[in-house]
């Protein structure tokens, strides 16, 4: 049976400083350190990087240091009462959402670190008076060819081979795109002028160049071979999914990671097969990103083409028999037939008219604004006033975001999500992190994904592993933190 | 393929029969036009004074 799918978000926001020194680093450290100061119950507990390994590659072997992504230790790193990372990664602020178990929690988390980074915005501005603002955006790309990204990590069996994983994985990466891209005003392939292409579906697809690698920032790869797992490393393996847009859309969130969830439980079972494996993967990612029409054919390895659309349908459908086989108890059950649900009406919108799924799909809800306004001040494609529509989309300013006055539809109250800013999901580890977090600040000295690392007192430090997931929920440990006045207590209640 | 796409759809259990389907996108599609037109009443007040510079000085630094 496939692995419950512990799943979670990360994503890098684009930052901006208008009136001061536009350096990025020091703009993102001044927004995360304005939030934290503001949190009273956070404390300044460091990250530890003792377990982190992120030159090791799923396909087995370890990667030079030198051409392998870096990893910033000297950076502002906060954890938060809610099991989030927050912290400056190459000159963007990214938050890491905490574990969650079902595609609905990762709606829930993702959007309490918008308002996080919203509240940021306003620390900051009470820190640096009127003379520079701090801008964010949650994008993917400047549109000058440089792009950041959104990642999402699903726990899969250590015992899956690496090899099957990329060949199924690969067609959903590859027209997931269809209901997950938010959309983009120009073209950043290089040697291609801007304005060749006047829109297209994702921000991220100009810049896959390979189809599977351990590099994250130069020759992108649409699978990610880093081998990470931040848990047992015998039992687990986490897919870390570097393809995807940052969305506006809740529902699109909503989508992406739930498909993938249920399309990577199918393969993990040896459900999926091969019928829809691609051809030729990267031309493949930037033509159905070039085509919002949804016409084109791509080229599938058995000699067929198809659209898609039609590849879609495909993994749908085989979906819709591994349901009916094995149930959907991998990624929650209810949330699950949702997702299935909510799967094929996006489908079948997009197949009738893609305007009928504009309150989901971002890529359509911001063709809607740049084509309507264009048509109103009878613009060219390319004017720069279209990229600032599509840059706007993006805004985290209340004020200023576009995609808050689209229409799109919401799956989460303000109210929970205000709440998720700081209370942890309750079954995941990140329990445990979160509450502990929250109760003993003044004890902690430093967390990561599968530890947590104690200091009370006389004693020596005192590191508590988590390298299961699914322990330190509330169901296991909620009453032991309840119950105990103290770190030690807990410690000690814990066999520590 | 054409073929294979239409029996995935015609054997799915549909909750509406096609020609409600039909009205119901349509209606939405007037009510998503009376929106849209609504927000480019109003665009130009949200969008950013000197949009065009500010567009054109965002830069980024590539992360992953």
């Amino acid at each position: 049976m496939a692995l419950p799918k512990v799943l979670g978000i990360e994503t890098e926001y684009g930052i901006f400083v208008r009136g001061g020194d536009n350096n990025p680093v020091a703009a993102s450290s001044s927004l995360i350190n304005a939030y934290v100061a503001a949190q009273r119950q956070v404390s300044r507990i460091g990250w530890d990087f003792e377990d982190e390994q992120p030159t090791t590659d799923a396909r087995g072997f370890t990667m030079d240091a030198s051409i392998a992504p870096e990893v910033e230790t000297t950076l502002v790193n906060a954890v938060l009462t809610n099991g989030a990372r927050y912290y400056v990664d190459h000159a963007h602020p990214e938050i890491s959402t905490p574990e969650v178990v079902d595609a609905r929690e990762a709606v829930v988390w993702d959007r309490a670190a918008d308002e996080i980074v919203r509240d940021s915005m306003v620390f900051a501005r009470e820190l640096l008076g009127d003379s520079a603002e701090i801008i964010i955006h949650k994008n993917n790309s400047d549109g000058k060819g440089n792009s950041y990204g959104c990642h999402e990590n699903y726990l899969l069996a250590r015992e899956l081979p690496f090899g099957r994983l990329t060949s199924q994985i690969t067609p959903h990466f590859v027209t997931r795109q269809i209901f997950t891209g938010a959309g983009k005003v120009g073209c950043e392939l290089p040697g291609r002028p801007s304005d060749d292409i006047g829109y297209q579906i994702s921000q991220r697809a100009d810049f896959f160049e390979e189809e599977v690698g351990l590099e994250t920032t130069l020759k992108r790869p649409i699978v990610n071979t880093r081998d990470e797992p931040h848990a047992d490393p015998q039992k687990y393996r986490r897919l870390h999914v570097i393809v995807g847009d940052a969305n506006m859309s809740e529902m699109a969130t909503y989508l992406k990671v739930g498909t993938t969830a249920i399309i990577l439980s199918m393969i993990e079972d040896d459900e999926l097969g091969d019928e829809w494996t691609l051809g030729n993967p990267v031309p493949a990612i930037r033509q159905v990103s070039h085509d919002p029409s949804l016409r084109q054919t791509i080229m599938l390895r058995n000699g067929n083409r198809a659209t898609a659309l039609e590849v879609q349908w495909g993994l749908f459908e085989r979906a819709q028999k591994y349901v009916q086989a094995r149930g959907l108890a991998s990624v929650g059950a209810a949330v699950g037939a949702d997702v299935m649900k909510k799967w094929e009406q996006v489908l079948t919108g997009l197949e009738h008219d893609p305007e009928s799924v504009a309150h989901w799909v971002d890529w359509v809800a911001k063709r809607r604004i740049v084509n309507g306004y264009s048509d109103r001040h009878d613009l060219k494609p390319g004017s720069q006033r279209l990229k600032a529509i599509d840059l706007q989309y993006h805004d985290m300013r209340v004020d200023k975001c576009l995609a808050l006055r689209a229409g799109l539809d919401t799956i989460v109250t303000a109210a929970e999500a205000r709440t998720a800013m700081t209370a942890p999901p309750e079954g995941t580890r990140a329990y445990f992190r979160g509450r502990c977090l929250e109760k003993f600040p003044d004890d902690i000295v430093a967390a990561n994904w599968d530890s947590l690392v104690f200091d009370i007192g006389r004693d020596p430090l005192r590191r508590v592993p988590m390298m299961e997931p699914l322990r330190g929920t509330a169901e296991y440990v909620g009453t032991l933190i309840d119950e105990s006045a103290t770190a030690r207590e807990l410690l000690n209640r814990l066999g520590q | 393929m054409a073929e294979r796409i239409q029996k995935s759809k015609t054997t799915h259990e549909k909750p509406e029969t096609p020609d409600t389907a039909a009205d119901a996108v349509t209606e939405t599609g007037e009510k998503i036009k009376a929106d849209i037109d609504d927000l480019l009443d109003e665009i130009d007040d949200v969008l950013e004074t000197n949009a065009e510079d500010f567009v054109k000085s965002y830069v980024q630094k590539g992360g992953q």
